[in-house]
């Protein structure tokens, strides 16, 4: 491929994708308010917009608009720097993350992913998600506030705990893919058992996803592990003293976090853009055109990520918040075995 | 193309600062940053010369350094927690009890 | 022109030098710590120039990600503030600055005048996770269990020596006293 053409495609594809995320980051806000409120047996937003739908770019322009308060005691460089490291921190993961198969332009295949195919994807997903600690504990300390401190430290140690279960349970996936590049995986779960049970790493590693989830819940911060950042623990945590837009992006971070946390789950576990079904080869027999082709299986994607953001919010709405000794203890003694556990049988399971 | 002596004077560039920094700096942690900085600098030197003979036995050989760095960083910090516990100071200077 | 791998090593070289001099530069060592993550980050990049992704990624999360993040706590927990100028500190500065700069300046010369002016291509090794695994678990089989114990004991270590000390045996009594006097 020229070089041209790669750079004029990579920056086309940054641009579709980082809109894509914003919004969707936006709009998973929005869903949030909903799904709670319904659960909660009540409406959620509905008065800007029909069903709320507007909401979203309310809430923008509220943050916009709002006084971008800098309080006189904080670490000035940090206190700014903090959300922008949790902010770049949070989009850039989605660099790497494959959404579909290739479409081909002019008989060069691009591949519908922002780089080409990385031989280590998910290592520097892994990487990526240690660096991002940094945003909380710097946020914390630089905002030179007792309970700020005491959140972010309790925030990162509890990332950092969580990341070695994170690791652990997806080692489980690596083996049975051989592979740590995302578009391998993938292609490794192709195919059916019995005829129509697809070969999902689900169905083969039932512990693997369930550790994943766990510590994918810790990572990001979000209920049941909410605790560094709850209202009514520690005031507010680590963003006690931000205002405005900074505030706005460490939700933003957060959201960004989440809305990864899901690609990944979906492509290492659910069969990324396989579909259940295998209709791209009736498609294919029946002449649909190369961009169906291309843009169906993207289409599942998205409809797997946004299963689990509901998965994700509707453990919200449900169950109440570890104490902190409680959620160390959980990643510590429970989850980092069992995550042990399931490493050497899938490993035996293999070696057989 | 890069010649492999510019490998090498970035290495060594970073392993002076390493020595400077612990020689000139008078706060614990800082000195222990220094540290880090000259095993660094010598993981690059091994990396550069792992791709100039072909060797993947260097490469393995940073990897086991950076091992041993975590390590003696994990035991080395809680030696400066329990340090600064009782002299209640982390300037170096300071802690000289045993001096005559 | 010179080719975009030189831009790329220069680039990450650049910033790395600049790490480690403001490193140097820094009161705060909190400054300094970031600054480091800076270095490591711009190394990681000259690792992927080499071919060696897996180092480059393993830099990132192991040194980038979890041992400076746990230098970034210490520095949180103890309070650290900016550094005072001892004498010390003084007659460090004035014969230690020039003295390493010599010693580099003397060793990046003879670096650059006595080697061969060979050329590593970009990627030269490819250091993919399968064979650094191969060579771990079958040659180095021996360092790798080593250095697995060294880790358990270096955890265990730290746990013992940064715990709290036991209260003093004179605790006990006092209460008794106390509660004599309330008595009477």
């Amino acid at each position: 491929m020229p070089l041209w053409l790669y750079i004029v495609s990579s920056v086309v594809k940054s641009a579709i994708v980082l809109g894509v995320l914003l919004t969707a980051v936006a709009y998973t806000v929005w869903l949030e308010r909903k799904v709670v409120g319904h659960m909660q047996n009540r409406w959620g937003p509905t008065r800007v917009g029909p069903f709320g739908l507007l909401q979203p770019a309310a809430d923008g322009l509220k943050f916009l608009f709002k006084e971008d308060l800098t309080p006189p005691h904080v670490y000035k460089p940090l206190y700014i720097a903090a959300p922008m490291i949790a902010v770049i921190f949070a989009l850039t993961s989605i660099a790497v993350i494959p959404f579909g198969t290739y479409i081909t332009i002019d008989g060069y295949n691009i591949p519908l992913q922002i780089t080409t195919d990385v031989n280590t994807a998910l290592l520097l997903i892994l990487g990526v998600t240690s660096i991002g600690v940094y945003g909380v504990a710097l946020a914390g300390w630089s905002s030179n506030n007792k309970y700020s401190l005491l959140g972010g430290l309790r925030a990162s140690a509890q990332m950092v705990s969580y990341e070695i279960s994170l690791g652990l349970s997806l080692v489980g996936v690596l083996i049975l893919a051989g592979s740590f590049s995302l578009r391998d995986i993938v292609n490794a779960q192709g195919g059916y058992f019995l005829g129509f049970i697809p070969r999902w790493n689900f169905f083969l590693q039932p512990i693997g996803f369930f550790c994943y989830l766990m510590a994918a819940y810790a990572e990001t911060n979000r209920i049941p592990f909410d605790l560094p950042e709850a209202e009514t623990e520690l005031v507010a945590g680590y963003h006690t003293e931000y205002s405005a837009m900074k505030f706005a992006m460490f939700f933003m971070a957060e959201y960004a976090n989440m809305i990864t946390v899901a690609c990944l789950a979906t492509l290492l576990f659910f069969g990324g853009w396989l579909s259940p079904f295998n209709e791209n080869v009736w498609l294919q027999a029946h002449g649909a055109p190369q961009v169906v082709l291309a843009l169906l299986p993207v289409l599942w994607f998205a409809a797997k990520v946004v299963v689990f953001l509901f998965i994700y919010i509707w453990v919200r709405g449900t169950l109440p918040r570890f104490r902190y000794d409680q959620l160390m203890a959980f990643g510590w003694k429970f989850l980092l075995p069992l995550a042990l556990v399931n490493l050497i049988a899938t490993a035996i399971a293999v070696a057989w | 193309m890069v010649p492999l002596s510019y490998y090498l004077v970035l290495s060594g560039i970073l392993f002076a600062c390493g020595v400077a920094g612990f020689l000139i700096k008078r706060n614990i942690i800082t000195i222990f940053m220094s540290i880090e900085l000259m095993l660094n600098g010598v993981n690059l030197s091994f990396v550069a010369f792992a791709a100039h003979w072909h060797a993947l036995a260097g490469q393995v050989f940073v990897f086991f350094v950076m091992v041993v760095a975590a390590a003696e960083s994990a035991v080395g910090l809680a030696i400066i927690i329990a340090v600064y516990r009782t002299r209640e100071t982390l300037n170096v200077d300071h802690v000289n009890l045993l001096k005559l | 022109m010179i080719s975009i791998h030189l831009a790329l090593f220069l680039i990450f070289g650049v910033v790395a030098v600049a790490g480690a001099v403001n490193l140097l530069a820094q009161r705060h060592p909190i400054n300094a710590a970031l600054s480091l993550i800076a270095v490591m980050a711009a190394l990681a990049g000259e690792y992927m120039l080499l071919g060696a992704e897996f180092l480059a990624a393993v830099q990132v999360i192991v040194y980038a990600g979890a041992i400076m993040v746990l230098f970034v706590f210490v520095i949180m927990l103890l309070n650290a503030g900016v550094e005072e100028r001892t004498e010390g500190s003084r007659v460090a500065i004035i014969f230690g600055i020039p003295g390493v700069l010599l010693g580099s300046i003397l060793v990046a010369w003879v670096i650059l005048r006595y080697s061969e002016t060979e050329a590593v291509p970009a990627g030269a090794l490819p250091g993919a996770p399968s064979t650094i695994g191969q060579l771990l678990f079958h040659e180095f089989l021996l360092p790798f269990e080593i250095t697995s114990i060294l880790i358990l004991i270096a955890i265990m270590g730290a746990v013992v020596l940064a715990s709290k000390p036991e209260p003093a045996a004179g605790g006990p009594s006092k209460k008794l006293a106390t509660e004599q006097k309330v008595n009477d």
